[in-house]
This record gives C-alpha cells, structure tokens and sequence, in this order.
C-alpha cells in the first residue's frame, strides 16, 4: 500500500494539473509572456555560441604572410622555415609555391577574365610565400621582430602582410558580441521579472477565485504544502508549457531561416552554424529551457503562495 | 477532552473578546453553549481550532497543550477536531460525495479507502441516495448534513457545531440535532452552539451561558430563555 505522503503528492501534482486545466485561460498572459522570455533565453544561448565560434573561426584564419624572392633557393626557405618554428607564439608554417599562388590567384578570379588574362599573358609574377599561423594572434611582435632581422627581411619581395583588417575586424566582432552578451543578460533579466510578476498576479487571482476552497481545507486540518503545492505544480506545468512553445518557435524559425537563407549569415550572426548549434545540443538545450521554465514557475508561485495564503494560521 | 484554564483572548483596540474562561468538558459530553451575538461564542470555537491564539491562559484538548504546538501540528490537531459552521461551508462545484471525500484526501487517504468510507457516513447522516447531488440541488438540511458528515468522516473525538440550525426552518434544524445526537451516542464529544432556546430546552443537556466574554452560568440540565 502507497504510504500517506505519496498518495498527497500524487494529489497535488493531479490537483495542481487539474487546476491548470481550469485555469488555462486566466494563465494564457503568463503562459505567453514566459514564452517570450524562455524563447530570448535561447537566442541569447544560441548566438553567444554562434559568436564564439565566429570569433574562433576568424582568429583561425589570421595568418602572416611572408613574400620570398623569386632567388631564394630550396634550402634557404627550408632553413628559414625550421628557424621560424622555433620562434614563440608559432603554431604552424606552410610553403606556398609560385605555383600554388597563382592556382590560388586563379580560383579567387574565376570570375574576372580581365585579371586571369593579365597573368597568363606574362610568365607568372606571384611570389612563393610562407603563411605563419600564430597561436594567439594578438601578439604577433615576436614574430615581427625576428621577420625584421636584416638577413631575413633581405629574403623578402614584399613587405609581411599581417591581415591587420583581420584583425580589427575580430576586435570590432569582440565588441559587439560583448555589447551582445551584455544586453542579452540585461534584457533576460528584465523579462524574467516580467513573467514573474504575471505570473505571481495569475496565481494571486488562482488564490482569490478558489479562496472559499482554501478556507475549508485549512479547516479540515490540510498541511499548508497540500495547500500550496497545487499552485506550485500549476506554474511548473505554465513553464513547462512555455518551454515546449519557445522550443517550437525557435525550431521553426531556424528551419525557415535555414531553407531560406541557405548558409548566408544575418550580420555577425551565421545563421547555419546557429541552427547547427540548435540542433547538435537539442537535449541540453531542451532541459535548459524546461529547467528555466519550472524556476521561473516554481519560484513565483513560492512567492506567491507565502504572501497571499496566510497558511500558517 | 477539553480543558480551558483561565482563558482570554483580547483583540486590538476592542475589550476582551473572552476574559478569564475556565471550562471543563468530559470525554463524550454533549455540551451546549449559548449567548448572543458577540458573546464570544465564536472566538472561543476559533481558539479551540487554533484559527486564534489566546492571549492568556492555558488550553489542552485531546491531551495536546496548545502551548507545546507547533505549526507543523495545527493540521494534525485540527484532523482531530471536526467543525460544523452555520453556512456549511460546502463545496458547491463538488458533490455531496466529493466533499466528503474531500476531508479524506486531506488526510492523505487512498482512493479504495475513501470509496469505502463515504457511503457508511453518508448513511449515518441519512443522505445514503444523495451522493451525486451537488450541494445546490439539497435543502439547507440536507446541506449541514453533508457538513456534519464531512466533519465526522474522520472519527473526531471532538466535533464542534458552531451554530448549525441558524440557517434552518425549525423541522431541519431537528434533523440536524437528532444527527449530532447520534454520533455523541456513538462516543464523540460534541459541543454546540445555538439561539434556539426550544432545542436547549428539549434536549435536556450541559448548558453553558457566556455573556460578554465571561461564562455567567454553567449548567447539567441547562434551560435557556433568548431575550
């Protein structure tokens, strides 16, 4: 036989969802509103993801480029090459060929027959050049200190090329996903005290409604959890609600962006690698927005209930 | 079964609602309590069910000293106690099963033992028929019988009837009484409040007179005479 605690949990969990039930219009307000404010969660989620992996992406691409002679032989890059990997802050160096550059040059112009016929018509002008990876592309002075040197800088053609644009570009996107983060923190906040109070008020009026009820329970000797805990499983299942309804919206807006964007990227915002991320963390993700959802329930509702049910008398 | 020592219980700014209350009641006693409007009729039957705290003074009922409760406690102690009010205080969206039922799983019941013990105390209030009727649908009578059976479905020691018959035509009202009479013969201590000196006067029982929060005469076969 069920011991007397777990048939009055059993029925509060059924009281609280048969209350939602009779409630479901009265919670709509509360219901939608932390929709809204689960569904921003999310993109909060999504883009300081997709942010992150921008600024990661583009700071993988950041390289310097050193231009050599056409009269550099073999085994004066290869010399060059080994003295650069031992330099601090390398993670990688890769050879280009003339060759190369110009099969490079050529697939960037496929669509400029005016530049292609430019090249073909003399023997190719390209350098050969080493690209350098750095490890941390903000510090690139050791790098710039031994390319300097004089036996190394006379190897060069040209002068090094340190995708400096590049490089403002990922403190321009640094800043912005910052700014980002911070209104997103900012604007979380301001919803999820929005919700609160809605459904703080839908549950005062839960209270007034069914006051005659609550009443009589405390009369016929209910626990005050008997008494609250209905309400409590009430919000719990609004956040569970507004969960589910974020996660449809934000699946479908991200299957529409998706179908109709094709790969394109709103802004800083890469859309594929959003939806990507949707997709590949869809359990974590779930739980989050069911978790945020039974909090910001939960808690409201606890706050809620102490003030205006006087259940301790 | 009920002990109140000096009891008094002041409310803001107003005179003592009840001023030093010493009563005794035995177990199984059926005691009846009369006084006017504002006597202190009402605030005496919320300090026996913890809905106030009294001022001053000592109260034990069932054994348990109210000075020794806990909050934790107030449900259990009020589980012992059963309450009839004079508006019923009925569920009326609930029916006359369901409210009954309803003390049941306050109290943590399971489903099959409530199905077995609603009918048997339905039946001892005579409304075995009626389970499905929602409280609108029942006369005033019929409706503070439900109140009593809800009250008793728990097998109180005690159950307080808080002027039950003031809202019934003189025929219900005997119902109502002949039905707490029933369940103090089968040994639960009742006590009563009422205006209705031709019930005091026939049942022959304990009278208990308070009259501005003092008990002014106490009774074994009480008369009473409303002014």
């Amino acid at each position: 036989m069920k011991s007397r605690k777990a048939v009055a949990l059993e029925r509060v969990v059924k009281n609280g969802i048969v209350s939602f039930g009779r409630n479901v219009w009265l919670a709509i307000a509360a219901i939608a509103m932390m929709g809204i404010t689960l569904t921003i969660l999310l993109f909060a989620v999504v883009a300081n993801a997709t942010f992150s992996h921008t600024i990661d992406d583009i700071t993988s691409h950041i390289d310097v480029s050193v231009y050599l002679k056409d009269t550099v032989g073999d085994k004066q890059r290869d010399n060059l090459i080994t003295q650069l990997k031992r330099v601090d802050n390398i993670k990688s160096v890769d050879y280009v060929s003339k060759e190369a550059a110009l099969k490079i040059y050529r697939a960037q112009n496929a669509d400029n027959p005016d530049l292609l016929a430019a090249i073909s018509e003399t023997s190719n002008p390209l350098p050969a050049s080493l690209s350098i990876k750095p490890l941390d592309p903000n510090r690139l002075e050791d790098i710039k200190d031994f390319l300097e040197k004089p036996s190394i800088a006379a190897l060069q053609s040209d002068p090094t090329s340190y995708s400096g644009d590049r490089k403002a570009a990922i403190d321009k996107i640094t800043r912005a996903t910052h700014f980002f983060e911070q209104a997103g923190v900012v604007g979380i906040i301001i919803f999820v005290i929005i919700s609160m109070l809605i459904i703080f008020n839908t549950i005062r009026m839960a209270i007034f409604n069914r006051r005659d009820e609550l009443v009589i329970m405390r009369l016929l000797g209910a626990t005050p959890w008997y008494i609250r805990g209905p309400f409590i499983v009430e919000t719990i299942v609004y956040g569970i609600v507004a969960a589910v309804i974020s996660l449809i919206i934000c699946a479908g807006l991200f299957a529409v962006a998706s179908s109709t964007l094709q790969a394109s990227s709103l802004g800083l915002l890469d859309i594929k690698y959003s939806s990507q991320y949707f997709t590949d963390n869809l359990v974590l993700i779930i739980s989050l927005q069911i978790t945020a959802g039974i909090i910001i329930g939960a808690a409201s509702s606890i706050v809620a209930t102490r003030r205006y049910l006087r259940i301790n008398k | 079964m009920i002990l109140l020592d000096r009891v008094t219980k002041t409310y803001n700014r107003r005179g003592p609602a009840l001023e030093r209350i010493s009563l005794h009641v035995e177990p199984k006693e059926f005691v009846i309590i009369v006084g006017q409007s504002g006597a202190g009729k009402s605030t005496l039957f919320k300090l026996l069910t913890r809905e106030e705290k009294p001022t001053s003074g000592k109260i034990i009922v069932g054994g348990m000293d109210y000075d020794k409760l806990k909050d934790k406690d107030i449900p259990l102690l009020r589980r012992k106690i059963g309450v009839v009010f004079q508006d019923f205080k009925l569920l009326n969206n609930k029916t006359v099963h369901e409210n009954v039922a309803f003390a049941l799983e306050i109290a943590g019941l399971t489903s099959g033992e409530i199905k077995h013990t609603v009918p048997k105390v339905l039946d001892i209030v005579g409304l075995k028929g009626k389970e499905s009727h929602y409280p609108l649908e029942l006369s005033g009578g019929e409706r503070q019988r439900v109140a009593i059976a809800r009250a008793i479905v728990r097998q109180p020691k005690i159950l307080i009837a808080d002027e039950p018959t003031g809202n019934l035509d003189p025929k219900h009202a005997w119902d109502v009484i002949k039905v707490l009479e029933k369940i103090n013969r089968f040994g639960t201590t009742v006590l009563l409040t009422t205006h209705n000196q031709d019930i005091v006067n026939t049942l022959k029982r304990r009278v208990v007179t308070i009259s501005e929060g003092q008990i002014v005469s106490d009774r074994a076969v009480g008369q009473y005479k409303a002014s």
